[in-house]
């Protein structure tokens, strides 16, 4: 099958700024796919190269086969929800839904009737008179996501759609817009910086890091097997252990990550380890550890008994969950 | 799923191929939006201002009263001549006067819009500056000039207070003085400060809404007297703000020629000296060379302004 | 109690303001008094009496009318080459970074930073020195050269407020260049270049500094009140003209007003 977006050893640079270095990466159609990185990563930079924002300064990008190269934004079937939403002020709910209707062509009566129902998709029915002022910022997410539903592109960029939005409201939207993908069947590209939001949402993740992909993976992939310490670290908080700490836990002599939820606190067996702090984090409690010198967290259930500051504990952990990484990044 | 294509044929024509050339070359586009203001400001303006300039470096033919065009000082020798060089002194100190009236009678407008104005106040305080700044300026001139004249409004009033004594004294009075308000230098600068007035008071403004009231509450919490925190806190703040607008009220003052004409005594200022000089006179490199002296001025107020960050305000 | 304090102004300072706005106001409002004077040699206060007849003499002057109209002209078509410079001006500035930029914003700006009659002399000596003869077309050069900054400020100042997500989102929505200049840019920034415009007209229609040096025989409304301030002829005219020269400029600038201030509130809520 053709991938949806293929990246082909894509580069952008902006002077002796490399945003993005020698990508490469397809993107499968009807994918959910998150782009995860700290700022500057070059995740923003990779949508706004699909959009055709930005063009490479080497390499090629293919949209369904399709060479993009010279193609400017507006020849692509490609539609973004932008972070800020960027509806436009002086239009109306209905008229910045129908924009690209209107753009195309399509006469007055079809282009209402279609952006309506998108706004109902959306679920912003009744809201079409609006101006995009009147709007909470959810209202104008919604907007947004129709705004480029309605034209039904082949990709759906979104960079940062949830980033301005509050917890409670975060997490009605990751909910929404994963099941409106799943009725669409359109590609969505996702661009963010909550590994959390990216692990529940996305079918599968880039891990981006200084505009190269470190890892693209299966969400538990990622999350479980990272495969060098900048994903280990960013993605979730594992212990990333040096490489002899790794040795004297029974592992190869290598970088190594060490999952706080895998390990066991206990009286025997294990390794034995010093408590030196312990937060509470609601669902659980973080409890900090001085191995060898080196910090280890323990992530206990909430109910569970937690070591005195101070305490000598054992820890233990399934031999399986130690897992070597590739490189030292 | 759909089988549209990915890459669509853009609407073709004329303008669907001039906006991907654009597109594609966007310094292309840059390049064509900035090349007719540029060619106007640059070629009939600054073109006219390097020619003018150049010219102060050629001299007069004393005989013919034709223009020499070669390289030569004398020109800035003429200008430096006492009674020019009194133009010039006269003109600089009547613009930082005017500008210090300006900075006196600015403060309290522009301090009570910015900190206690709201709401419909502040819009009355913002096109109650505005619309003096915008009305023609000769209205202006012409008003003051019914208002100064010998049996004008302010005659009228001290005659009625019983005060045409006072007027008198400080008519008689050298320098200042003169046979009528609206024919002595106290009338010239009455109408300066009038006129340059409204671009004093919207700089500071805007230099003075950045201070966050907190912070003036704060000073008289640390105990300072109100006398203090004007002092040492609201005048420094303010500071870009009037710096901004005295670049107005200076550089409007030196060059203007019209007020002292039409409001004033005989005494010349350099706009009278500059006018007279290429016009009747027929002497364009002593006029260009005059012109030199406001320039310089504005060059060096400039350059110590932004050293003292003014164009923040502006 | 302290911030209660904070909000009330000393009474100096509201004394003193209240002063200083009707120091800028009262003399304005002196000229409608002295338009419906009956007296015609001196500018006696109090008016001797009241009359409307002067309305009535100016509006019978041919050379007034003349005035006007060329004024009018020269407004009209320097505002027209302000606008589309300064616009332009305004959009490259703001739209893109490129070397340079503050060198454009300064040359803009230098037209009225330098005094007026820097502008009209250099103007003078080198239409002189290029043998081009003094005419309409020579007013509107000057005229022209210093409107472009009052339409520069207003266009870039809403440019800066317009997020440029604005024309990516339009691009991205299928709109080429010119599709987006008329469908997003031009509303956003219509009212701002309305408001500019009317500035460059009323700034263009008061001119009396730069136009002194580029007229030649032709007279402008303030050049024929300045030849009138210089060598009085009929001073009810005068007052009558200086009255209606005041209403003219005070309605493009309420209006100019009006519209930046509704329409930064537009332009603001796309946020």
């Amino acid at each position: 099958m053709t991938p949806a977006v293929s990246f082909q050893n894509v580069s952008r640079h902006f002077g002796s700024v490399r945003a993005v270095d020698g990508v490469n990466l397809d993107i499968e159609e009807g994918e959910f796919f998150a782009m995860l990185g700290p700022s500057g990563s070059g995740k923003t930079t990779c949508l706004r190269l699909i959009a055709g924002f930005e063009q490479p300064t080497g390499g090629h990008i293919k949209i369904f086969g399709e060479t993009a190269d010279g193609v400017p934004p507006y020849r692509r079937n490609v539609n973004t929800v932008f972070q800020d939403y960027a509806l436009f002020p002086h239009l109306n709910v209905i008229d910045n839904v129908a924009y690209g209707l209107m753009i195309k062509g399509v006469d007055r009566a079809t282009r209402t009737r279609r952006a309506e129902e998108t706004l109902e998709l959306v679920r912003l029915p009744g809201y079409g008179a609006r101006r995009p002022g009147q709007l909470s910022g959810g209202q104008r997410q919604r907007v947004a996501l129709a705004r480029a539903l309605v034209n039904e592109p082949k990709v759906l960029l979104l960079d940062e759609p949830l980033g301005a939005l509050d917890l409670k409201l975060r997490e009605n939207m990751q909910e929404e817009l994963k099941s409106l993908q799943q009725t669409l069947g359109i590609t969505f590209v996702f661009v963010t910086h909550d590994q959390g939001e990216a692990l529940s949402m996305a079918d599968r993740v880039a891990v981006f890091n200084e505009g190269r992909i470190i890892q693209v993976g299966e969400p538990e992939d990622i999350y479980r097997r990272p495969r060098a310490r900048f994903v280990a670290d960013f993605v979730g908080s594992s212990n990333v252990l040096p490489p002899d700490l790794a040795q004297a836990f029974g592992g190869p002599r290598r970088w190594a990550s060490l999952r706080p939820e895998d390990i066991r606190i206990g009286k025997t067996g294990g390794h034995a380890a010093t408590v030196t702090g312990a937060s509470f984090l609601g669902a659980a409690t973080r409890v900090a550890c001085d191995v060898n010198g080196a910090r280890v967290n323990v992530l206990l259930p909430s109910g569970s008994a937690v070591p005195s500051l101070g305490a000598p504990i054992r820890i233990s952990f399934d031999a399986a969950a130690l897992h070597p990484m590739d490189d030292a990044a | 799923m759909n089988g549209a294509p990915a890459i669509l044929a853009g609407r073709g024509g004329l303008f669907g191929a001039l906006s991907d050339t654009f597109w594609r070359h966007p310094r292309l586009l840059l390049f064509l939006m900035l090349t007719p203001p540029l060619l106007w400001l640059g070629i009939i303006y600054l073109g006219s201002l390097f020619a003018l300039l150049a010219q102060s470096f050629f001299s007069i033919d004393e005989f013919s009263g034709m223009v020499r065009r070669e390289f030569t000082l004398k020109t800035y020798g003429e200008l430096l001549s006492p009674s020019n060089l009194d133009i010039i002194i006269r003109t600089v100190v009547m613009a930082a006067l005017v500008t210090a009236a300006c900075i006196v009678i600015a403060f309290p407008v522009a301090y009570f819009a910015a900190r206690y104005a709201r709401g419909r106040w502040k819009a009355v305080f913002y096109l109650g500056v505005m619309l003096p700044l915008w009305s023609s300026y000769l209205v202006k001139v012409y008003a003051w000039k019914l208002i100064l004249a010998k049996e004008g409004i302010v005659g009228w009033a001290l005659g009625k207070l019983h005060l045409t004594w006072l007027l008198d004294a400080w008519l008689a009075l050298p320098v200042v003085g003169g046979p009528s308000l609206s024919v002595s230098t106290t009338g010239t600068f009455i109408v300066f400060v009038y006129v340059w007035l409204p671009f004093m008071i919207l700089p500071m403004q805007a230099a003075l809404e950045r201070v966050p009231g907190s912070m003036l509450e704060a000073s008289a919490d640390l105990g300072a007297s109100p006398r203090q925190t004007f002092r040492t806190v609201l005048v420094p703040l303010a500071l870009p703000g009037i710096v901004a607008g005295s670049i107005f009220t200076f550089s409007l003052t030196l060059g203007d020629y019209i007020i002292p004409q039409i409001i004033g005594n005989s005494a010349r200022y350099i706009g009278m000296a500059v006018y007279a000089q290429q016009g009747t006179a027929g002497n364009i490199p002593l006029a260009a060379a005059f012109t030199v002296v406001p320039i310089a001025i504005m060059g060096l107020y400039l350059w110590m302004a932004k050293r003292a960050g003014a164009f923040d305000a502006l | 109690m302290r911030s209660d304090r904070g909000n009330r102004a000393p009474i100096g300072v509201k004394v003193a303001a209240a002063a200083a706005l009707l120091f800028l106001h009262l003399p304005i409002l002196l000229i409608f008094v002295y338009a419906f004077t009956t007296e015609d040699k001196s500018f006696v206060w109090p008016p001797p009496g009241f009359t409307t007849q002067w309305f009535a003499v100016a509006w019978n002057r041919p050379d007034v009318w003349e005035a006007l109209t060329l004024s009018v002209q020269v407004a009209s078509i320097s505002t027209l080459i302000a606008l589309i410079l300064g616009t332009l001006c305004a959009a490259a500035v703001s739209q893109t970074r490129f070397f340079g930029r503050e060198v454009v914003s300064l040359l803009v700006i230098l037209p009225i930073a330098l005094p007026g009659i820097i502008t009209g002399v250099a103007l003078r000596s080198a239409f002189n020195l290029a043998d081009i003869p003094f005419s309409f077309w020579t007013i509107v050069l000057g005229h022209a050269t210093f409107c472009v900054v009052v339409v520069y400020n207003n266009a870039i100042a809403r440019f800066r407020r317009t997020s440029a997500s604005l024309i990516e989102a339009s691009m991205d929505l299928g709109a080429d260049g010119f599709q987006t200049f008329r469908h997003v840019i031009l509303p956003n920034i219509g009212t701002a270049l309305v408001a500019g415009g009317m500035l460059a007209f009323a700034l263009s229609f008061d001119e009396v500094i730069v136009t002194t040096f580029t007229a030649g025989q032709q007279a402008t409304l303030p050049i024929w009140m300045l030849e009138e301030l210089v060598r009085p002829r009929q001073r009810p005219v005068t007052n009558v003209v200086a009255m209606v020269v005041v209403i003219v400029t005070f309605l493009p600038i309420l209006a100019a007003y009006t519209l930046t201030r509704d329409g930064d509130q537009i332009a603001g809520s796309g946020k």
